[in-house]
Parts: structure tokens; sequence; C-alpha cells
């Protein structure tokens, strides 16, 4: 996702210089892929439509549906699990706003302050996707050995009086929003990374000579110019974030239950499918309207 | 010349302040990295989530529990026939994409754009519920169908941009050399789309190889490394697995770091010649 995110910046506007060729081979090149999209996407997601609307068969047993059209499903599904609907897009929005301040400075960093040292500047990238390199779930489980309650960082954080003596961070919503912060942390700084890197620097000093201060300079040319890679960032980071069940599963408790944990307890615990169908496909309706509301907003339409 | 604490004629607080965050964000993205890495050396027993003792037993038999082997011994299979498939699919829809004029080209766009823009647990479920309606059996080959299809945009994204950089002008002097149009793109236009490739190649792979939320809606009773991990993980997780996540990193950071040494060498050896 991250390699994408730089690719999909890069070289705006390369694409209209070319003239596009007619003819039946370009047809025979895309429907390959799009026959597979439609078969095991756009297939599946009216599958889930569909199973979002079953009754239980009358008499049958656990996990037997069949055909029917019952819109209660979506009413009784909201009114029963609206307080995790919240909470996940409460945690994605509060663990996307983190990342973005830790993401931008070090985007920054790499792409403006390192610019002469490719070098230098090289290393600094493959560190921030670093985690990458090794598994999502070990991380996150390493989070857990370091919020633990005897861990150096919480006890380090207790001799420094910054927390009390007999607060724990297992199991809490603040270890949550960390982990989910930290494991989409490069998804927001590589998008910034690459609109930042193509700044032109000199504007900086044009600013400066213009008597603009460095944080007016920073408002009115800096970052309106990477404006599309935060909106690249935010969207890459918020989406997983908002669907996401794994923090939530091995960083957090019952209480910090994520909407992702009630559609994965629905389907193989409970095993009422119209319910996790329904729960999934709002979480798809909502994140698109939240998108297309965000992405209109922010007057960058042709990122997507 | 602007360091990396900015201009010295315009010094200020900020300067220095910056480098330091990036440092702190730094630390807060490598130290779980660090904790993974340590723990493969842990003399863990059953459970590793303490430091028990420093021991290299770990490392050197790795399918000392048999479970992490034989789960990423499926993980290297589904990414390698996932990434084969979604690169092959999606290369051929960039290449259409820049380079041929057709209908319905926002359609084709939004289709290859809204699995990317859709979580995870939606698409898992969905696969899972189309799976359920056809009384397929989730397993080995619906893990490998579901990852192909979340790989086919990154790959094309990625390649999409090789594409559009290249100059049309390469494959114009082929054919005025006589070149047929097969002949020109495998001659001229193929080589040069060969790192794009590559690159989509390697991002395929690892995002199959790290799925987890995809993969267990649609594995049954298939485990991959990421899910044997996250199971495992309610009655402790053998120290091997870190072993195995430790081994990846390493693998991967040195093909990374490979790419960012070549990479420099030719930028010296291009302003060398210049």
């Amino acid at each position: 996702m991250t390699f994408a995110a730089v690719a999909h910046t890069a070289e705006p506007g390369a694409e209209k210089t070319l003239e596009r060729r007619r003819g039946r081979i370009g047809y025979l090149l895309l429907l390959p892929g799009l026959l597979y999209l439609l078969l095991f996407f756009v297939l599946p997601v009216v599958s889930l439509l569909v199973t979002s609307l079953y009754v239980p068969v009358p008499g049958g047993d656990v996990g037997q549906y069949q055909p029917a059209l019952r819109v209660a499903n979506y009413t009784e599904a909201v009114r029963e699990f609206y307080p995790q609907f919240l909470r996940s897009f409460g945690y994605a929005l509060v663990a996307t706003v983190l990342a973005l301040l830790i993401g931008y400075p070090l985007a920054y960093v790499i792409a403006v302050r390192c610019r002469t040292r490719k070098l230098l500047a090289g290393l600094l990238l493959v560190m921030v996707i670093a985690p990458f390199f090794t598994s999502f779930i070990l991380r996150t489980i390493a989070w857990k050995q370091i919020l633990a309650d005897e861990s150096l960082v919480v006890r380090l954080l207790k001799t420094l009086q910054l927390l009390p003596d007999d607060a724990r961070l297992t199991a809490t919503a603040v270890a949550v929003v960390a982990g989910i912060t930290y494991n989409f942390l490069p998804f927001m700084t590589l998008p910034i990374y690459a609109s930042l890197e193509r700044l032109d620097t000199r504007l900086l000093e044009a600013g400066g000579d213009l008597y603009a201060g460095p944080v007016a300079t920073f408002r009115r040319v800096t970052l309106p110019l990477s404006l599309p890679g935060v909106v690249a960032g935010t969207l890459l980071t918020f989406i997983p974030a908002a669907g996401d069940y794994v923090n939530a599963a091995l960083l957090g408790s019952p209480s910090t239950a994520m909407i992702g944990n009630v559609i994965d307890a629905q389907f193989f615990r409970v095993v009422d499918y119209p319910t996790a169908a329904s729960l999934s496909f709002l979480l798809m309706v909502a994140i698109l309207v939240l998108v297309g509301f965000y992405v209109r907003r922010s007057g960058t339409e042709e990122l997507l | 010349m602007r360091g990396l604490l900015g201009s010295t004629s315009r010094f200020s607080l900020g300067d220095l302040l910056l480098p330091v965050y990036a440092a702190l964000a730094f630390a807060f993205l490598l130290i779980p990295i660090a904790y993974t890495f340590a723990f493969s050396f842990n003399d863990a027993g059953r459970t590793n989530l303490t430091w028990q003792g420093f021991t290299l037993d770990n490392w050197a038999n790795p399918c000392g529990a048999p479970a992490v082997c034989a789960s990423v011994v499926n993980s290297l299979q589904i990414g390698v026939i996932a990434t084969v498939v979604a690169t092959t699919l999606g290369t051929l829809i960039a290449i259409a994409l820049v380079r041929y004029r057709f209908r319905f080209r926002s359609s084709a766009n939004l289709l290859l754009f809204l699995p990317m823009a859709t979580p995870e647990v939606v698409l898992g479920a969905a696969l899972l519920a189309q799976f359920l309606n056809l009384r397929v059996n989730p397993g080995f080959i619906t893990v490998v169908l579901a990852h192909t299809m979340f790989c086919i945009s990154f790959v094309v994204v990625t390649v999409k941009a090789r594409v559009a950089s290249l100059d049309p002008k390469l494959e114009e002097a082929a054919a005025d050399l006589y070149a047929s149009e097969l002949q020109a793109f495998w001659r001229v236009t193929f080589p040069l789309l060969v790192p794009g490739i590559a690159a989509a190649a390697l991002l395929a792979f690892s995002l199959s190889f790290d799925d987890f939320i995809i993969t267990n809606f649609n594995s049954g009773n298939t485990d991959t490394f990421p899910k044997f991990v996250f199971v495992a993980a309610t009655r402790g997780i053998p120290a091997q697995a870190n072993v195995v996540g430790s081994a990846m990193f390493i693998i991967a950071l040195l093909i990374v770091l490979t790419g960012q040494l070549v990479a420099a060498r030719r930028r010296r050896t291009l302003e060398g010649a210049a």
C-alpha cells in the first residue's frame, strides 16, 4: 500500500501528454483483470448485501438462514452495535490525527531537511517502511509487551510521575489508539513525503525573502503544496484504522471493542450472518460517504 | 546551502527541535521491531511474553515449533501464487489504462479504486458471504483468490506510474526502425517496465504475506503465518515465530538497502559523468 501511495502521487499529468491508441487490444488487456474484480469484489459485495437481508430458517439450526428482504436487520444491528461503530470512527479519527502530527514532521525532515543528502534521506525512508518488513501481528504483540504492567516503559513513566502508580496501560483505549497510530504511521508518512519531495525549496526561501516568518511560510507555502499528500495519507490511515480489529483484540478489552471485532464475532462465534453482513455493508457505505465528502471538501478529487 | 539544521543565517529553536522530534518518531517506529528481534533470542519455553534468558536455540531450530513452519510454508505458497496472478492481471490493466482508449474509463477506474477504499474487514466479510452462499468451503484456494483480488489494484497504481513515465517516442523510434507493434513492446517497452513490475510484485507479495484480516475470514482451517501468530497470542506464541518475523525483516531490509545503494552509486556515476 505504501509504495503504491508514493507511486500514486508521482508523475502527475504525465499521462495527459500522451496520445492514447484506439483498438481492441486495450479492451483485451483490461478484460481479465476487471473480470476478476467483478467476480471477486463486486459479486461478493452484492452477496454481502443479499446476506444482510436473510432471515433464520424457521425451526432450523444455528447458522441456517434463508433468502428474504428483512430491512429490520439493519435497524436492529445499528441499535445494538452503534457504540462500537462510534468507537471505531472515534479511535480511527484520533489515531489519524496523531499519525499526522507524528508523520508530517518526519516526512518533512526526510524530504526537505535531508534533500541534499540523498543517501541519508534514502536510509531514513527505509526506516519509515521498516515496520512493514516484519509481521503486523508480531509488532502489535510487541506493543503488548511494551505496555505491560511491569515493562520498562510503564516503570519509566511511573518513575517520572507521568503516570499514576496504580494506572495500567494494557487493555485500555490508550493502548488500542497507540497501537493503531503505530501500525498505520508509515501509510501517513509516505504520501506526505512524496508530495514534500517535489516541493521546490526555493519557494521557502522566497517566503523568507518576502519577510514571512517560518510559521507563515509553512502555513501559506509548504502546507498547501503538500495537501495532496496529507489527504492521501489521512485516507490511507483512516480507512484501514476504522475497519481494524487486530489492535482492539490484542491490546484492548471488551470495553474497547471496535466494529471489526463485532463483525468477526458475529460471523464466527455467534454465527449470525445477517447481522455481520449488515454491519459490514454499513461500514463500507459509511466509509465511502466520509471519503467522498472529505475528498470533495479538500478539493483533491484528482487523487482518485 | 541548507544543512540538516536549516540555514545558518536564520537559525531558530525550531531548526533543532525538528530533528529531535523526528528522532523520537523513529524510536516509536523502531522499538517494537527491536522487541520482536530481541524476543527471538528469548529462552521462552511456552510463553514468550517476558524475558527468561538468552539462547540461540530458536534460531538454530526455527522449525522447533512445527506449526510455525507449516504456516510459513502456506503463507509463502499463497503469496507466490497471488503475486504472480495479480501482477500479471494488474500490469495488463496498467498498460491499457495509460496507452489505450476505451469507453467506460471512469467505471474501470472506480472498480480499481473501490477495493483500496474498502476496509479489509468488509472485503473479508463480503468474500466469506459469497463463499457461504455458493457453498464453497473456505481453505487454501479461497485465500489465494482473496489475496489476488486485493493485490490487483495496488499492482495497477504501481505499474501505471511507471508506464506513464515512459517516453512514447521510444516506441515510435522502434516503429520507425520497422519493428512490429509486438516487437516494439517486447524489445523496448517491457524491459523498461521491469523495475515497476518488480516493485509491484514485491508489494503484492508483502501485502499477501502479512495479511491477517481477509485471511482470517476466508481460510477455514488453513493457517497462514499471521493467522497462526494471532491465534497463538491467547495461549502463548512460540519464540520461533519471532525468529521468522526477524528473518523476514532482515531479508526485506537487505533487498531494500541493496536497492538504495545501487541507486546511490548510479547517482554518483551520473554526477561524475556530467
